[in-house]
């Protein structure tokens, strides 16, 4: 007991010391935020993924059918492991898409959905929750804890990725700025905002990649990749990326690839 | 504001781009990637024609990922150099106080904000007041800019020429061309320069 209580006394002091001598860091401490905040019960994405499992299997549209014998990549309605393999090549429609794209292009050919309707509602706000978030959590979760490998076997996956890298360096318009602009280098940052570089496969790709979707704090949503890009080309001073655009899917595939063998864990939460 | 020539086109149509990649790894050319960035904008938002380019040193500067031979760095910078207007009056000191407010501003200029002055944002890449912690590392510091150059007024004139348009300093920079993408104002970056140069700024402090 005596040696417990100075074992406590110890590492109490310890840490006092340790922070008062150093500066905290912010980092590490978000961290911890972000560890405390993954419990499924405690991450409000988790709600996402348990509307996506009911829009999954619920008969809608003019068709009414379910998303049930939708092919993901793995066969109809099969979801494990589907969306580490996304983006890619699907022969029915002869070309490399993204998990939203192959969502909409399900929605609307086997339900017959209000694709207006579904394209208005890509992004949630509140008091409007958005299909697509909840369907893209719901699956993507289906493969947490497996590592992105993406075929990059067929020749438009290959000039998808191609595409992917080109438009990952291409600068345009009113700042001159490219993906490259704040994520070629490593360890730089934006204000006190660490940048994670993607130009090259490894950890921060990996990081970044396994990831998304994820819980976004400060907007109250589960956001995808998608959101991510649009996000990124806003920031840019871009003009608005059109959704489910081939562009935005080349750039996914190419930021996946950069990240091939990183773990999936999502949906993750994020500031 | 230039827009990509045709002749710019043609010519980059006719060579494979991506000469720094891998051997292994495939390539496109690059008239199939401008239909694919047409296809993700495929219209220009009204008021916005002045913003969207993809200008002769833009393309070249994807094309060789920012890092030019020396004959197109040259060209490069012969041609942005000719871009730059200082003040008629030939003053690029504002009001330093005024520069600080914009350096901190990161607002304006995206497809959600509304028309409004924007913001210059230097602190996301740049240290500039020791005293402000927020600040980004993509740039070099800026600290004691003005004073280590003893605040010399042709000093001060290239500091407003860089800001004007960094590529006709150094080609390819990760900075923006504010001054020639019209960005920013020519108040804006006089009010800037001095925010580096005037000894009372607490960039020199």
């Amino acid at each position: 007991m005596r040696v417990f209580m100075a074992l406590a006394m110890s590492i109490t002091l310890g840490t006092g010391l340790a922070n008062a001598q150093q500066p905290v860091d912010t980092e590490k401490e978000l961290e911890k935020y972000r560890q405390m905040m993954s419990d499924p019960m405690s991450n409000p994405g988790f709600l996402n993924v348990d509307r996506g499992e009911v829009l999954w299997s619920q008969k809608r549209g003019s068709k009414n059918a379910s998303l049930e014998g939708c092919d993901l990549g793995e066969g109809p309605g099969k979801l494990e492991g589907a969306f580490a393999k996304l983006p890619r090549f699907f022969g029915d429609t002869g070309k490399v898409m993204d998990l939203e794209q192959r969502l909409a292009h399900c929605m609307e050919t086997q339900q017959g959905l209000d694709m207006a309707d579904i394209i208005r509602r890509r992004f949630g706000a509140p008091g409007r929750t958005s299909d697509m978030e909840d369907l893209v959590a719901f699956i993507a979760n289906k493969s947490s804890g497996m590592k992105y490998s993406v075929p990059l076997s067929h020749p438009k996956e290959k000039e998808a990725f191609a595409i992917g890298q080109e438009l990952f360096f291409r600068r345009s318009d009113f700042m001159d700025f490219s993906c490259a602009t704040c994520h070629a280098e490593e360890g730089k940052r934006i204000r006190l905002q660490g940048l994670p570089q993607l130009n090259k496969a490894g950890k921060d790709a990996q990081a970044t990649m396994g990831s998304w979707p994820t819980y976004r704090v400060s907007q109250s949503q589960t956001r995808t990749m998608q959101h991510r890009l649009w996000d990124c080309y806003r920031q840019m001073r871009s003009p608005e990326p059109v959704y489910l655009s081939e562009g935005l899917t080349a750039l996914t595939l190419y930021l996946v690839k950069q990240a091939e063998g990183g773990e999936i864990q999502v949906p993750s939460i994020k500031r | 504001m230039k827009k990509l020539s045709i002749s710019v086109f043609a010519l980059a149509g006719a060579f494979i781009i991506g000469p720094t990649q891998a051997q292994d790894t495939p390539k496109v050319d690059a008239k199939r990637l401008e239909e694919v960035a047409k296809a993700m904008w495929p219209k220009t938002p009204e008021g916005w024609e002045k913003r969207i380019s993809y200008d002769e040193t833009q393309a070249i500067c994807s094309q060789y990922r920012n890092d030019l031979p020396q004959a197109e760095f040259d060209k490069v910078k012969a041609r942005e150099l000719a871009t730059i207007k200082l003040p008629a009056d030939g003053n690029v000191l504002g009001d330093w106080k005024a520069g600080q407010r914009f350096a901190n501003d990161g607002r304006g200029g995206t497809f959600t904000d509304r028309p409004m002055t924007n913001g210059a944002n230097c602190y996301a890449c740049h240290q500039m007041d020791r005293f402000e912690l927020s600040y980004g590392t993509l740039g070099p510091s800026l600290v004691n800019y003005g004073k280590d150059r003893k605040y010399a007024p042709e000093e001060a004139k290239a500091a407003y020429a860089k800001i004007y348009n960094s590529m006709a300093v150094m080609p390819c920079s990760t900075m923006p061309r504010f001054g020639y993408h019209g960005f920013l104002t020519e108040q804006q970056m006089k009010d800037l320069t001095a925010f580096l140069f005037d000894p009372e700024s607490p960039v020199n402090k």
